[in-house]
């Protein structure tokens, strides 16, 4: 393939990954790397380059539309990105000594935990939750829109949520993706936060831990203009057109082609990894 | 407003509320913009060079001109192509520090100090990596 042809046909492939990663609302940037490597045979260090600059595409494009909705709580998106940049920054550290089949055989199990997550809906936490000394000092808790007006909560458990937060970054550095499933679960699942409102905001973290992780990879020499050029533009344009055509799609058997087409990927970059094949 | 807006909370004139809905067009607006750089430096790069080619397979890193911020911005205004690309995808990663920088003026406003102090420290962070030293 020449650079003209070679340009098109990844254009095409993110295009894809990014409309299917909107209208999924998993992003595109978690199944950029395996095409990236396993399609194309792309370094997965240009990869993993390639994919952070989409992340940060999809989440500052999508910020204008999440922002309207008035959901993201942006005291909790700031204090949590504290843990998120620092992990952000040892993860892209550690992609450097790591060897590239370990990073691949990581990379697998995240994408498995991704695609089963992305199976599972998960719940509002129940009302009535009791007021958290640390939320409270750090003036984390907040309200959100609902059908019968404004509805506050309260943040629970926030060393843990930090410390998860911390993790999503470190996979984030090293792997190239948004860790968007990780950052829900932390403001899920261990501090309590509406379901609307830890999307939004987490849609706001993503792109900042992307641009920490992204920071160092440029400064490495991980950052191919060529091969990202149409990795943004496809990505972005697929993410545009999938937010269009949202409404009227089926989001439930996609959510489920799309998790069955990760999970094979994932299985595909393990075998490769454990074959040393990255 | 409607009592009990987000934020609302804290006391201050400027509420989270009009500050991200500014914040969300700004970052729009630099994403596209970096889209069309990235797209013009795109088109300008295959023209020159569309049957070279590519090779993705071995990792050699990108040369010192295309790593650092002063050096990207210098290739763009010598217009090369690749530095044009460059310099467009280096817009994209100023968008979100643009979005943390503006909460730090919307912290400003409502006198929060506390996150003012907070917001500074991951604005510190974000500036950091595109500063440091480069380590292969």
């Amino acid at each position: 393939m020449n650079a003209l042809e070679f340009t098109l046909v990844v254009a095409l492939g993110s295009f894809l990954a990014g409309m299917l990663g909107s209208l999924t609302g998993l992003g595109g940037g978690v199944v950029i790397v395996p095409l990236l490597t396993l399609v194309f045979g792309v370094d997965i260090r240009y990869a993993i380059g390639a994919s952070l600059v989409s992340v940060i595409a999809t989440s500052s494009g999508a910020a204008a539309a999440y922002l309207r909705e008035g959901y993201s709580n942006m005291r909790v998106g700031m204090f949590l990105e504290i843990a998120t940049t620092v992990g952000a920054i040892s993860g892209a550290f550690l992609a450097g000594y790591l060897h590239t089949s370990i990073i691949a055989i990581v990379f697998g199990v995240v994408l498995l935990y991704s695609a089963y997550a992305s199976t599972h809906t998960l719940n509002n936490p129940p009302e009535g939750i009791a007021a958290d000394r640390i939320a409270t000092m750090l003036r984390l808790d907040g309200s959100y829109p609902t059908a019968d007006g404004f509805k506050s909560y309260h943040v629970r458990h926030v060393p843990l949520g930090f410390g998860l937060m911390y993790v999503a970054g470190v996979l984030s550095g090293l792997l190239g993706i948004g860790s968007g499933a990780v950052k829900v679960l932390a403001m899920d699942q261990a501090m309590k936060i509406p379901f609307k409102v830890s999307t939004t905001t987490s849609n706001f973290m993503i792109g900042v831990t992307a641009a920490a992780s992204a920071g160092i990879y440029l400064r490495r020499g991980y950052i191919d203009p060529g091969l990202a050029m149409p990795v943004m533009l496809g990505v972005l344009a697929g993410a545009l057109v999938g937010a269009k055509i949202l409404p009227g799609a089926k989001v439930r058997t996609l959510r489920i082609v799309f998790g069955v087409v990760i999970a094979a990927l994932a299985v595909e970059m393990i075998y490769q990894g454990l074959r040393g094949k990255m | 407003m409607a009592n009990g807006e987000p934020g609302a909370a804290v006391g201050g004139k400027v509420d989270d509320k009009s500050v991200e809905i500014f914040l969300g067009k700004l970052l729009r607006w630099g994403v596209l913009l970096a889209a069309l750089v990235v797209f013009v430096g795109g088109v300008w790069f295959l023209m020159e060079s569309h049957d070279v080619a590519q090779n993705y397979k071995t990792f050699r890193g990108e040369p010192a001109e295309l790593r650092s911020v002063p050096e990207i911005v210098r290739q763009a205004i010598e217009l090369r192509p690749l530095g044009v690309i460059q310099f467009g995808l280096l817009l994209l990663i100023a968008t979100p520090l643009a979005r943390v920088l503006f909460s730090v003026l919307g912290f400003g406003l409502e006198r929060d100090w506390m996150y003012v102090v907070i917001t500074l420290l991951v604005l510190a962070l974000l500036v950091y990596t595109l500063a440091s030293s480069s380590t292969t």
